[in-house]
């Protein structure tokens, strides 16, 4: 290959990070869409369709700088506002409950769709992932993450990920022995960054220098070992035993949700790590994730986050997950129905062929016509079948 | 599912002074990595291999699942950034020091500072913190010449014993970070094979102390 070869022929290219799907992967994916809604909603959940662009205003508010820097921004030249395209939807549908529905009682949420992000979550992940999830929204106990988990679970059996891992942890335990050890924004802030990656040097040092008393600061450093399988919920409340009402609520409920997944789902491996804050900035209590063998970053994810609803006007509690429905197809073994078989019609204008046609169609025949001039025959045009003019008018033949 | 473990390593120092400490948790590889050509090695324990690959790339590997447990230096960890891997144990091997370097008095002159650097995430970091706006070159090795070919006021490199810098004239001048070798573990990996993982970084701590 010549260097320039490399040069400016290349304007089909897509930008990094963006991709497009193809047949026959389009129609299985689209077959996926309409099996995982179907059974959303056979579960109560109802289909919201949020605008692919907001105002940042609505889109960012109360999600943390994470989001923020995920969202492409472009301003709005009707009304000098600046408007984002959505990096995830459940903002979208947080803001739907709170101000557009109003309803009392548990709501049920569902949607998909394309959302981007700036830059890929994760390596070599899309920048457009096609977003699947459900949300729950006016029930503050575990129950509602438990069915939030459950649909979850589904989603991947459904998309034909067997054997997904569970990891399951609560921003409450972390948030709560921050704010008893009084540990500053700043403080707290590196030691988070240091916990989601534990690194025990780091959290050691950030907390000898931070002059945290010692109670606090053992809670804290034991944080980064308390994960694995369900018996670390013990160790965590022996390690925890000093920690104040915020903290044993949610060992609590992460006991609770234990007893009850285990019961629900005994084939799905458990895992807990109360290290792990996903989201944290606006997570408010159980966080969660599917893992897959052989996979080496997580395929679904979701948790609680109670408080986003407030900056719209009313304060819900909330639950929910959300996968990439892209990345779904490609590791599960989905099994695509096979591709249609059809029936190839020589162009006509006679209304017998074009009764016949539409006859055909109207039982569920894929009918394809076969244009003047074309070469190609029945079997490239993706059909079994052709129709002829026979002795007694036209009929379908095999090829 | 089967609980093995892929393990990768760099050759030069970090292998060298990894397989001793792997050798005390029992596992030996069953041909010299030093000498062999071969890129996956098998160990005497069946349900673990050794994946030999560029330091640079070991924390890619263990990112994407490629490895499931990596030991890396903590210089290629900064410079590598986020928040996607476990760095759950120092093993205290490698050790050098993170500096900037330059001819004597270099680093107090006025104005816009151009570093050279294989570090360049971690030189944007060190200079922002400070807040010195400096230019940064991008080099691939013997950053040494740099401030000698007059491209570059100063450095950022990693120093061990400073005998290449005195050679050509150049000296230590600040200190950006302590460095060591840090094992390295895959998130899905931690969480899908905790046992195995745990049970691992326990032995290798051990190794450690002794």
């Amino acid at each position: 290959m010549k260097e320039s070869a490399f040069s400016t022929d290349n304007r089909w290219l897509l930008p990094e990070g963006v991709d497009e799907v193809l047949p026959p992967r389009a129609s299985a994916l689209e077959d996926l869409r309409r099996q995982l809604l179907d059974r959303f909603s056979s579960w109560g959940y109802e289909l919201i369709i949020p605008p692919f662009i907001e105002f940042l205003d609505s889109l960012l508010t109360g999600v943390g700088h994470d989001l923020d820097l995920q969202t492409f921004k472009v301003t709005d030249q009707m009304s000098g506002r600046m408007m984002g395209v959505r990096a995830d939807m459940t903002p979208q549908a947080a803001r739907i409950d709170a101000h557009q529905l109003k309803r009392e009682g548990p709501v049920r949420l569902c949607y998909i769709g394309t959302v981007l992000r700036t830059r890929p979550y994760g390596l070599g992940r899309s920048r457009d992932p096609l977003q699947v999830g459900a949300e729950l929204f006016g029930h503050a106990g575990v129950e509602s993450d438990l069915e939030i988990i459950s649909l979850m679970l589904e989603t991947l059996a459904i998309t034909g990920v067997t054997a997904p891992h569970l990891d399951i942890g609560h921003v409450g335990i972390f948030r709560g022995l921050a704010r008893e050890a009084n540990l500053s924004a700043d403080v707290e802030a590196q030691l988070f960054d240091a916990l989601q990656r534990k690194a025990r040097v780091e959290i050691e040092d950030i907390l000898a220098e931070s002059n945290v008393a010692a109670p606090q600061r053992d809670m804290l450093s034991a944080l980064q070992d308390l994960n694995g399988g369900v018996e670390i919920l013990d160790h965590a409340q022996r390690a925890l035993h000093s920690a104040g009402a915020e903290v044993q609520a949610a060992l609590k409920t992460l006991w609770s949700a234990a007893s009850a997944l285990e019961r629900r789902h005994p084939q799905v491996p458990l895992h807990f790590d109360l290290a792990e804050l996903r989201a944290y900035q606006y997570q408010t209590g159980i966080v969660f994730a599917a893992f897959a063998p052989g996979l080496g970053q997580e395929i679904a994810r979701g948790g609680r986050y109670d408080e986003i609803g407030k900056v719209f006007g009313r304060a819900r509690p909330a639950t929910g997950f959300s996968a990439d429905l892209k990345t779904l197809l490609a590791i599960g073994d989905y099994q695509a129905s096979p591709p249609p078989q059809g029936i190839l019609v020589p162009w006509s204008d006679e209304p017998a062929l074009l009764e016949l046609v539409r006859d055909l169609r109207a039982q569920g025949e894929r009918v394809v016509w076969a244009l003047p001039g074309q070469q190609e025959g029945a079997r490239a045009m993706g059909c079994d079948r052709v129709v002829k003019q026979g002795p007694s008018g036209w009929q379908v033949e095999a090829v | 599912m089967s609980d093995s473990l892929t393990i990768a390593l760099s050759k030069g120092r970090i292998l060298k002074e990894t397989l001793p400490l792997l050798a005390q948790t029992g596992i030996e590889p069953l041909e010299d990595p030093g000498s062999s050509r071969k890129l996956v090695l098998p160990t005497n324990q069946p349900d673990v291999q050794l994946v030999i690959v560029r330091a640079t790339d070991v924390p890619t590997y263990v990112e994407y699942g490629g490895a499931d447990i990596g030991v890396s230096g903590k210089d290629v960890l900064m410079e590598y950034g986020g928040q996607d891997l476990y760095e759950p144990l120092d093993l205290n091997i490698a050790r050098c020091r993170l500096m900037v370097a330059g001819r004597p008095g270099a680093n107090l002159r006025e104005g816009r500072l151009r570093i050279a650097t294989k570090f360049v995430n971690i030189a944007r970091r060190y200079y922002a913190e400070r807040g010195r706006q400096v230019e940064l070159i991008k080099l691939y090795g013997s950053m040494e010449l740099a401030p000698l070919m007059g491209m570059a006021d100063l450095i950022v490199d990693v120093v061990d014993t400073g005998n290449t810098l005195r050679a050509n004239g150049l000296e230590p001048l600040e200190h950006i970070a302590d460095i060591s070798s840090r094992l390295i573990v895959n998130k899905a990996s931690m969480k899908m094979k905790h046992r195995r993982i745990k049970r691992f970084i326990t032995e290798m701590a051990q190794a450690v102390q002794r």
